[in-house]
């Protein structure tokens, strides 16, 4: 299959890594820009919820975390089929790269959400709630797929032996999203996206919104940062690296 | 490559993290030709043949069998390519003669195996469990299991490991006939002159 | 004979001249059951309540317990390298392997579920769906134990994270096992989660063998 040159470019350690050295401080940058003003507009500017009051300021944090681990597994599955299939080691590199932001951000779902939980419905953790155990599923796929990396001691085995549990497991997202459809459960339903709208008042919906763009941004700079040091480690002694150490680079 | 050239290595590379194992390796194997393999323990020698077979990927270079990628053979083809490593592949718990039969069945062959149990001097032990038998006589066994196959490429990692006098005498005699009927070997093995015949090539790994 | 039929054969032969081996995951399911109401104690409705779950966590342990007997005993004594390098397609010899581990190691656990549902008071009405949610679930539950299997084949000490790897997968069949259960229990229609666990079989069974497969090349390389 003939694939495009900028395809080809993204093979290429060297390019990549010095397209991440371009991108990152922008990513970073606005990203964590947007973290401040989304979480003061959030947590202090935006009205306090009708039904759970302060509480539920947590709006601003807890979905976009999940969003965030969700988004995080399907670049990890995504990458590692690439890498699995045109057999690049870059790609292996992204997948390796957003597993442990991903389950860092799961983790941050599930703590968040047993947060709310509390002073919302009497409870730290709900057994049996479909979302909560899907999402936990979530968590256990990204430390299966750490654990079964490190199990292995040649890495290009490893890359492929995980690239096809990242795949099997991606069956999990899909259901995580509609788990609060198909069950009744103490989740709410879909709140942004469904018809008719979103059913959030704009007071509310525009710092919930620059939380998602200010988390997304802060994962890809995150991504980003991981990817170099991977790339380093898997380049090991070649002359671009040795001329990137000559330059000076960070 | 000539047009009677069925099996092709191409600038064959493999490299183990830092180690090269052997690069820009180069070869061309024709119908009736014996290739040997030598090298010292460690030169890759297992890992060029299971290349060859199949198993693996190596890491520059392409190795065809009738101009097709070998890790992209499929049926008719795939089934030309037999392999026979370290391990016998027998099951301890079946005895010879069904272990016989399993692997005619996975090869979509029926064919009568008395005469090769007996010219293995086998046919004393054929209805025993595999895990009663001598290190030889399973090596002896996993040999009927390579003739049955009927496969035109051969590739053998050390064959003749744990056989008598009188079983490495019949393997080379087995694989003189082989070749001489328009088949092809890669063996890989310590004692070169045992295999040696007319227009053999020498690929030496070391 | 077919190669499929030629593989399942095979492996059931192997398997039966082991049978000492097939009665591990049995005593395992056996203990495990035994355990959980020495623990807690419950009163009689208490079991019923905790029954349902615990025979299914019980299922899905000992399901684990066979499963060096997939791949691992192959891979070892070369029979999986010749597999690989046969014309029959490997999807096909993954399958008639999996087969045989469902129709040796599953078969007779679910034949012993009604047993201890009957010990942990589930109501007899109860039992046909709960077979029926067992045999559904079964297909499933193979794939998935194989894939663990595949995925650990090239491991040198692959043991104990085969578990961390295929438990958290088989929590659909899970929940929906244990709602069936539930809902029959109560005496009402268990269609639905029925459904999901037939729909969760077919799909292991088209793809799963697949994955199967791919892990099993890569791991033996």
């Amino acid at each position: 299959m003939k694939l495009p040159r900028w395809f080809h470019q993204l093979g290429s350690p060297p390019y990549v890594y010095r397209l991440a050295d371009r991108l990152c401080p922008w990513l970073g940058g606005l990203g964590v820009t947007l973290l401040i003003i989304g979480a003061y507009w959030g947590l202090v500017i935006a009205p306090p919820d009708y039904q759970q009051g302060d509480s539920a300021r947590i709006i601003y944090i807890h979905p976009q975390t999940a969003y965030i681990g969700m988004m995080a597994y399907v670049v990890m599955a995504v990458a590692a089929a690439i890498g699995y299939v045109w057999r690049l080691k870059l790609a292996h590199a992204v997948a390796v790269s957003a597993a442990p932001i991903g389950a860092w951000f799961t983790f941050c779902a599930l703590f968040t959400g047993s947060v709310w939980g509390r002073p919302t419905w009497g409870t730290y953790w709900q057994w049996g709630d479909p979302r909560i155990m899907f999402e936990a599923l979530l968590l256990f796929l990204f430390l299966g797929y750490l654990a079964l990396r490190g199990a292995f001691d040649d890495r290009d085995k490893a890359d492929r032996v995980t690239a096809i549990l990242a795949v099997v497991g991606v069956v999990n997202i899909p259901i995580v999203h509609f788990s609060v459809e198909w069950w009744n459960s103490i989740h709410q339903g879909p709140t942004i996206f469904r018809a008719g709208g979103p059913a959030m008042t704009n007071d509310m919906l525009v710092p919930f919104l620059i939380m998602v763009a200010a988390f997304t941004l802060t994962f890809y700079w995150l991504l980003l940062r991981r990817l170099q040091a991977e790339i380093i480690e898997r380049e090991g002694d070649t002359r671009w690296i040795r001329e990137l150490v000559a330059e000076g680079a960070p | 490559m000539t047009d009677r050239t069925l099996l092709c290595g191409r600038e064959l590379a493999v490299w183990r993290g830092e180690r090269c194992l052997f690069e820009q390796l180069h070869f061309e194997l024709g119908p009736e030709q014996l290739a040997v393999l030598v090298g010292a323990n460690g030169s890759g020698k297992t890992t060029l043949l299971r290349i060859l077979a199949g198993l693996g990927l190596p890491t520059a270079g392409s190795a065809t069998w009738k101009g097709t990628s070998i890790a992209e053979l499929a049926g008719e083809e795939r089934a030309e390519i037999a392999y026979r490593g370290h391990h016998d592949a027998l099951k301890r718990d079946m005895t010879v003669v069904e272990n016989l039969a399993f692997h005619s069945a996975l090869w979509g062959q029926e064919q009568a195996f008395e005469d090769v149990l007996e010219e293995l001097k086998l046919d004393h032990v054929a209805h025993m469990r595999a895990r009663y038998l001598s290190a030889g006589q399973r090596r002896r066994a996993a040999m009927a299991m390579l003739k049955l196959q009927g496969a035109k490429l051969w590739l053998l990692d050390e064959p003749t490991t744990n056989l008598d006098g009188e079983g490495r005498a019949l393997l080379v005699e087995w694989t003189h006939r082989h070749i001489a009927g328009g088949g092809l070997a890669v063996i890989a093995t310590h004692q070169p002159d045992e295999f040696a015949m007319r227009g053999a090539l020498v690929i030496d790994l070391s | 004979m077919s190669a499929f039929q030629a593989v399942l054969l095979r492996d059931l032969r192997v398997a039966f001249r082991r049978w000492s081996e097939l009665a591990h995951p049995l005593i395992f399911f056996v203990i495990v059951v035994t355990l959980f109401p020495l623990a807690l104690s419950p009163t009689s409705s208490q079991l019923r309540e905790v029954g349902v779950g615990v025979l299914w966590v019980a299922t899905l342990l000992s399901s684990l317990l066979a499963l060096d007997g997939l791949f691992r005993a192959d891979a070892d004594d070369g029979s999986l390298e010749q597999m690989l390098l046969s014309p029959a397609p490997m999807t096909i010899t993954v399958l008639a392997k999996v087969t045989a581990h469902a129709l040796v190691t599953l078969l007779p656990l679910i034949c012993l579920v009604p047993v201890s549902a009957y010990t942990f008071n589930i109501p007899l009405a109860a039992l046909p769906t709960l077979a029926v949610a067992l045999l559904l679930a079964a297909p499933t539950l193979s794939v998935l134990v194989a894939l663990g299997a595949a995925l650990t084949v090239g491991l040198r000490r692959g043991g104990s994270i085969v578990g961390l790897l295929v438990l958290p997968l088989t929590a659909p069949l899970l929940i929906f096992g244990t709602r069936a259960t539930d809902l029959s229990v109560n005496g009402e229609p268990t269609t639905a989660p029925l459904l999901f666990l037939g729909a969760l079989a077919a799909l292991a069974v088209s793809l799963g063998p697949l994955a199967i497969a791919a892990a099993v090349k890569v791991g033996i390389e």
